[in-house]
């Protein structure tokens, strides 16, 4: 299955692009997906554990992917 | 209640207007804005961006929570995105209620919130041209 990987700020910056796809078998994970995008170049300026939403909710590392789910990987907010 | 991601200028003013209503006996009005030195650097301007779709709605849970924890509906929030100058307002948070101690507890809630989980990122312009993301250091699991 397809999953959109979408970064921002300075997780887009340390990686060279704003969002991705990746190929995963199914019942693949969101920590699945960050283990595809960890072998990226630039992915060593990445956390240990980033925070992760799938379809613009906070999810966890263990959430299932479905195909055509959104896995963003998000850096410290810092909005207001 | 009303929440909005925008990309011109606030107008705090017009937020307090849009919460002004007979039943009310307090009004808080919190603005947030661009200040001019962050950890001891000069600061010329900050860059907001987003993930706008999901910002928009943890926005919107925010301001619902605290409708619901505070009884009141008469909440309006927005949060500017794109390239501010200094002193411009980032956020404007304008809520009132019938009793002040709600209303103050309903406007620090909503900041607080807004700064824990809210997926905006500041790009700070410095005065010797250089530009860093805010936080960007610490990449700590929430």
């Amino acid at each position: 299955m397809e999953v959109t990987v979408l970064l921002f700020a300075s997780y887009a910056d340390a990686l060279g692009c704003s969002s991705t796809t990746v190929t995963l078998p199914p019942g693949a994970t969101a920590g699945d997906a960050l283990s595809a995008i960890r072998r990226m170049p630039g992915a060593e300026r990445l956390p240990v554990a980033p925070m992760l939403a799938v379809n613009e909710e906070y999810a966890r590392p263990g959430h299932a992917l479905s195909s055509g789910d959104r896995l963003a990987v998000i850096p410290p907010v810092a909005g207001g | 209640m009303r929440t909005a991601l925008v990309r011109h200028e606030i107008d705090p003013a017009g937020l307090l207007a849009e919460v002004t209503r007979a039943a009310n006996g307090a009004a808080v009005l919190f603005v947030g804005t661009v200040r001019e030195v962050n950890d001891g650097r000069a600061v010329t301007g900050i860059e907001y961006t987003a993930y706008e779709e999901m910002a928009a709605r943890e926005l919107e849970a925010i301001a619902r929570d605290a409708a619901a924890t505070h009884d009141t509906e008469d909440i309006v929030v927005e949060h500017r995105l794109g390239t501010l100058a200094l002193t411009e307002a980032s956020v404007a948070i304008a809520v009132a209620h019938p009793r002040r101690a709600a209303a103050y507890e309903a406007s620090r809630s909503i900041i607080e919130e807004i700064k824990r989980r809210v997926p905006i990122w500041k790009l700070e312009h410095y005065e010797d041209g250089s530009r860093e993301w805010v936080n960007a250091g610490t990449g700590a699991s929430r």
